[in-house]
């Protein structure tokens, strides 16, 4: 079992910003310095995800990715807008090894076999951001603005049949909460999908991640909110953030219930837990 | 003169190889004028997505005349990922397909149980080389790496028909395949060491050495 811990950077403009319930992002500051620090502390990928691509039709990422690739030897999934294959081109060549959708794949589910058929299964991530309404779960689209008719498993089913390569599922209920991904939906992932994928939202500390791991076997976990605020809590200098809405960084202060989760602490806790 | 020419056939994090072969210091163009490559003291091959379209593009672009001219020449040749399958005699990925045949070796698909039950066939994420014990295997790039994680990301392995030229394994599930090679002037990598963080950057210092080495040998 090698399951992959993914830090998650979502940028708005050239910032890194966190939501909660993919609302309400707060700037935290220059995305890159994040990057570099989980990048020394183990990660095993890293995800960039411009959030507002989608809202104003535009991916902006490729900059970001250029210089993450000159001093960061991971593997890079990015994704945030995509509309079609010459911006999945443009974010390849920049330095990025795969990409992911959500938006383009639910309004035309075509372009999950065009990437397939140009890039291959390996280089296509399709994204899910999932809310629970009714004990049914729903897509979203547009980072979780807009409703849709995509009820989880039958979704899932299309997405595996074009050939996607791994799918990230995020819980929109929990992220940026730090109360653990929603175990109802882990386990009903587990149950229906074939293919590799990718647990995102709420997780913050490591009984989260064992339990989570009771219930599920996803191939990877992608955290945000927890590695954030652990990092500005240890290492909060004003110069290292850029413009925007600072103000909070300002009081240094750590966020809501986010202890101190550092990506070496999960690393050898899997070690553990995989030895036996 | 460049050190190294990265083949340029539109497929594959290019970028990336380039990126950590600044890092270590090594000067390389991402090219695909024959030219240019000629010029070059060695070629590396990247490549990510399907073998048949891969050799397609390698013989519009004339690459393989030139991969065998470095060959003849005894000049350094790296494959990674693909690109390191494109150097065996063939591959059964979607259609049986011709490969450059510098290595006696076929290219075949994963097909394992997961715990689950489940079938998988693509392996992505991070895992364990081991290192080749046996004392007769050279192994230019790999040193202090045994047991070092790298960055897997394919579907298909090669099978090698030729005795000791497999400088380490890895494991899919309980399959084991061969997950690094190295014949004379020649060497390949299903990880991607450009992705594999400090310890993948410690195969291109090696490269950097073995170019040295090269270099005086020639």
């Amino acid at each position: 079992m090698n399951i992959r811990i993914i830090p998650k950077l979502d940028i708005k403009n050239q910032n890194l910003v966190k939501g909660i319930n993919l609302e309400g992002l707060r700037v935290l500051g220059d995305p890159r310095k994040f990057a570099e620090t989980y990048y020394k502390e183990g990660a095993d990928e890293i995800i960039y995800h411009d959030v507002v691509a989608s809202l104003y039709q535009r991916n902006n990422l490729t900059s970001l990715i250029k210089n993450t690739s000159e001093n960061i030897f991971l593997p890079m999934l990015a994704g945030g807008g995509i509309k079609d294959i010459n911006e999945v081109e443009a974010i390849l060549k920049s330095g990025a090894d795969r990409i992911f959708l959500n938006t383009a794949a639910i309004d035309n589910p075509n372009i999950i076999d065009d990437i397939v058929k140009k890039f291959g299964s390996s280089t296509l991530v399709v994204s899910l951001e999932v809310i629970k309404s009714d004990n049914k779960f729903i897509c979203r689209k547009d980072f979780g603005r807009e409703e849709t008719a995509k009820e989880l498993v039958s979704w899932i089913m299309e997405v595996e049949m074009r050939g996607a390569g791994e799918i990230i599922v995020t819980s929109i209920d929990k992220d940026g909460t730090g109360l653990g991904f929603d175990l109802t939906l882990a386990e009903k992932l587990s149950k229906n999908l074939k293919v590799p994928y990718i647990l995102n939202g709420g997780i913050s500390s490591i009984k989260q991640i064992d339990d989570l791991l009771n219930c599920s076997n996803p191939s990877g976990i992608a955290i945000g909110s927890a590695l954030h605020y652990s990092y500005i809590d240890q290492s909060f200098k004003k110069k290292d953030f850029m413009d925007g809405n600072i103000d909070f960084l300002k009081k240094n202060k750590n966020y809501r219930n986010f202890g101190k989760l550092k990506i070496s602490n999960i690393k050898n806790y899997l070690k553990k837990k995989f030895k036996k | 003169m460049n050190d190294i020419a990265i083949l340029d056939y539109k497929m594959g994090n290019l970028f990336s190889v380039q990126c950590a072969l600044n890092f270590v210091g090594i000067k390389s163009i991402i090219t695909d004028d024959i030219e240019i490559i000629k010029n070059s003291k060695s070629i590396i091959i990247p490549g990510v997505g399907a073998y048949p379209e891969a050799m397609k593009r390698i013989k519009e672009k004339k690459f393989d005349k030139i991969i065998y001219e470095f060959n003849e020449k005894k000049k350094l040749i790296i494959g990674i990922c693909l690109g390191m399958q494109l150097l065996f005699s063939e591959s059964y990925e979607i259609k049986k397909t011709k490969g450059l045949g510098l290595l006696k070796g076929d290219v075949k698909k994963f097909d394992e149980k997961k715990q689950n039950g489940s079938n998988t066939s693509f392996n992505v994420g991070w895992n364990e080389i081991l290192l080749n014990s046996k004392k007769n295997i050279k192994n230019n790039y790999l040193n202090s790496l045994n047991k070092k994680k790298m960055y897997f990301i394919h579907s298909y392995h090669i099978n090698t028909f030729e005795k000791s030229i497999d400088t380490s394994s890895s494991f899919f599930y309980k399959k084991k395949f061969v997950s690094s090679v190295e014949k004379n002037n020649i060497c390949g990598f299903q990880f991607h060491p450009e992705k594999s963080g400090p310890d993948g950057l410690k195969i291109y210092k090696n490269l950097k050495k073995n170019l040295l080495n090269y270099e005086s040998a020639i």
